[in-house]
């Protein structure tokens, strides 16, 4: 056993030593070349950047959205909200006092703001990943009348946004990025003739 | 539920049961160690390889060989990743700064990462430099896959083979399964996931200015080449802490159907390779039908619990299926069927947060981990441990009709069936034994985030993930402290090699009988019965260790669920 073992021991060490440079350092970095080669802005976290070049987020994570004016987003574990150096759920159980304390208070202040009948369950959980950059299209509508009132447009050309900007597929749920909608927001026209219902 | 989801569930095993042939038929010209057509492109690096290591691929050796080689070069690889992990900070490629893994922790995950485990007591982006991703831990996700299937292919032999005393080269298999499977595959995933949207670059941290003038730091890194191994290797160590939630990771419903799609392909691969190489491709369809039949079970399950919703949200005015922990991209659907293929599969990386499941919908995925991961199973260990299923089952099924029981032509005798149940009883030995450990134990009740019943399952689904070797987590847990790190680190290596070795003694014990061919008194083992039998085996072994756990555990939440009771 002891001549098997010294046997052994030269192909077990070259061998880590080969692999760890073919998988860990060649594959990687030829992955990385070609990458951003072919497809330099989903290598680099499909940015997305104002008319002044300042980054302002990624189409494929999200960001907080608060204030009234705007879609908002999911409640998020990840840090302190959208904390994108600290992705998570909230990992709460399905009995937990926690969990009842945070949804009762989201469910409250929606229905604060007028949303009536059953909240759709996305609204008032938080994602897995505390990152989501989705609504479904049932929880952005929810939200329309605010915005509506907020901004000074119409319900109806908010709502149009929201089934415009709505994607999905037999292999998902159907679901709307609220960074793109919130910026489509912004690029509505607020004059009075715009508000003129799109029926 | 909808039509829709289950729309989604049967594409899925639809496409899977396409691609069983193809891909098993692959891996069959690699056990055999033929020539493909990218022996060409690849064919000197192989060469090159066993010529720099003094390796003759074309050396028999016999199981304790073979088990030594394959012992002596994890141990080398577990060595050379805690080394990378505890060097860190004065390594490069470490855009964000991060200081050295600590002891405990680089301990863990060393051991998770070569057990083709990938429990992660750590939240990637906070700990771990792009070169530890890289270097650290992209190796294991290929070589500890790639270990795998190699003991499958030793195990093979073993049936296959008559009155010889060797199952093959350790070397060749390994290398053969990494060059000529894994890698070209993986070049073609990571391609496809950057053009998805899963970022592929050195660099680290990127700052934004949001919408609303809020500052947010996203990080970057090279995920794409890490996420299609993690799958196809069934490892599931995530780039990020939310592991395949993370939109970075897996950005669209088509990249997710793609993920599990790549969790399941060469495990069900291997039920025809075993097939072909035993002389009989039914003997491997039996063996997968026995799989999906519980792999169905358990997904219908999950599906309606999760649909079904939480009672206690539905009492505050939320309607519809349980979405904490879920992304909505994905929705209730393909985030109930990913946790079903996740733990049936001993892969372990999770598109939603199992810890926030319904209490029956989170209890499946730990059911399927108490089953030994043999419903598909990870890649290799999941046919080598249904194999050890095997045997039992054939020995049941001698003692019913009194004969010897025989399996794809070997009689299964004492010395087997007494290596199959010592390898089995490892599960339920080192999962209850440390779960009951950690309730007692002060270090041990420090760690779950919930309370009551759900508390326990988080104990209980830590120990079960990290001895079968899966890697997702009830991950409210908190274990990276010394206490968790160090149990579930040994706890991850017994429940590997404990396994494997006398797994590889029953393939020496079987390569050296001679052929017995069927005859008129032969248990047949491709129909309907048989299969029967399998998934009767399986669920009773399981079924009677685990259930008093489960009960006090999922199904205690359960029932406080559905009165209300909180915690």
């Amino acid at each position: 056993m002891g001549k098997d073992f010294s046997s052994a021991l030269r192909p077990a060490i070259v061998m880590t030593v080969l692999f760890a440079a073919l998988l860990g350092i060649a594959y990687p970095l030829a992955m990385t070349g070609i990458g951003q080669a072919i497809f330099p802005s989903q290598a680099n976290g499909s940015l997305v950047r104002d008319t002044r070049g300042i980054v302002i987020g990624s189409t494929v994570v999200g960001q907080a959205f608060t204030t009234e004016r705007y879609f908002q987003t999911r409640p998020s574990a990840a840090g302190k909200g959208y904390d994108g150096l600290s992705s998570s759920g909230s990992n709460l159980g399905p009995a937990s006092q926690a969990l009842v304390d945070r949804v009762k208070a989201d469910v409250a202040r929606r229905q604060g703001e007028g949303v009536s009948g059953p909240l759709p369950g996305d609204l008032v959980t938080a994602s897995g990943s505390g990152l989501d950059p989705d609504l479904s299209p049932a929880s952005a509508l929810a939200q329309a009348p605010r915005i509506a009132r907020v901004r000074g447009v119409s319900v109806d050309r908010v709502r149009n946004l929201v089934v415009k900007l709505s994607e999905g597929s037999v292999l998902g749920e159907e679901h709307v990025n609220v960074l793109a909608l919130n910026q489509a927001l912004d690029a509505l026209p607020r004059t009075a003739a715009a508000d003129t219902p799109l029926r | 539920m909808t039509l829709q989801g289950w729309f989604l569930i049967l594409l899925f095993v639809g496409i899977l049961l396409a691609l069983t042939k193809p891909i098993g038929m692959w891996m069959f010209a690699l056990y055999e160690g033929r020539r493909t057509p990218l022996h060409v492109v690849l064919g000197p690096v192989e060469r090159g390889f066993y010529a720099l290591a003094g390796i003759d691929p074309k050396e028999e050796q016999g199981w304790r060989r073979y088990a030594l080689h394959m012992l002596l070069f994890n141990v080398a690889l577990m060595l050379f990743t805690y080394a990378v992990l505890r060097l860190q900070a004065v390594l490069p490629l470490n855009p964000q700064g991060l200081g050295a893994v600590s002891e405990h922790l680089s301990f863990n995950t060393a051991i998770s990462f070569t057990a083709n485990t990938n429990w992660q007591s750590y939240g990637g982006e906070s700990t771990m430099s792009n070169l530890s991703q890289m270097l650290g831990l992209t190796i294991h996700n290929f070589l500890s896959a790639a270990t795998g299937i190699a003991l499958a292919f030793a195990l093979f032999r073993g049936f296959a083979r008559r009155e010889t005393k060797t199952i093959g080269n350790f070397w060749a298999d390994v290398t053969r399964i990494t060059l000529y499977l894994l890698l070209p595959l993986c070049v073609a995933l990571a391609l496809f996931y950057i053009a998805s949207g899963v970022p592929q670059t050195l660099a680290g941290v990127v700052d934004v200015q949001t919408l609303e003038g809020a500052r947010q730091s996203i990080l970057l890194g090279p995920v794409a080449s890490q996420e299609a191994i993690k799958m196809l290797g069934t490892n599931g160590g995530g780039f990020f802490n939310a592991n395949s939630a993370h939109p970075f990771e897996n950005p669209t419903a088509l990249t997710n159907f793609v993920q599990m799609l790549s969790i399941f392909l060469l495990g069900i691969g291997l039920t025809w390779t075993f097939g072909r190489a035993v002389g009989n491709t039914r003997q491997g369809w039996a063996i997968l039908a026995a799989m999906l039949i519980l792999f169905l079970a358990g997904v219908s399950v999950t599906y309606a619990a999760e649909a079904a919703g939480n009672p206690v949200l539905h009492q505050l005015g939320v309607g519809g299926g349980n979405m904490e922990g879920k992304e909505a991209r994905f929705g209730i659907a393909a985030s109930a069927l990913f946790s079903v293929v996740t733990t049936a599969a001993s892969c372990g990386a999770v598109n939603a947060m199992h810890d926030s499941f319904t209490a029956l919908g989170g209890m499946i995925p730990l059911f399927n981990m108490q089953l030994g991961e043999v419903v598909v199973g990870g890649v290799g260990a999941g046919i080598y441990g249904f194999l050890l299923f095997a045997i039992l089952a054939v020995f049941v099924a001698g003692l019913m009709v009194g004969r010897t029981p025989e399996y794809v032509g070997k009689k299964i005798e004492s010395r087997e069936v007494k290596l199959a149940v010592l390898a089995i009883a490892v599960l339920p030995l080192v999962i209850l034994g440390l779960t009951a450990l950690s309730s007692v134990l002060q270090q041990g009740l420090a760690g779950p985030l919930n309370k009551g019943p759900h508390g326990f399952s988080e104990i209980l689904y830590a120990f079960t993930s990290a001895v079968a070797n899966n890697g997702s987590a009830f991950a409210g847990l908190t274990a990276n402290t010394p206490y968790y790190n160090g149990l579930l680190g040994v706890a991850m290596w017994v429940g590997r090699f404990f396994i494997i070795v006398p797994m590889l003694a029953i393939a020496g014990s079987l390569a050296a009988k001679k052929y017995t061919p069927e005859s008129a008194g032969s248990f047949p083992t491709t129909g309907a019965l048989w299969v029967g039998l399998l998934v009767g085996i399986i669920l009773i072994l399981g079924g009677l260790t685990f259930l008093p756990s489960l009960a006090l555990g999922p199904i205690a939440d359960h029932l406080a669920m559905i009165r209300g009771q909180l915690f």
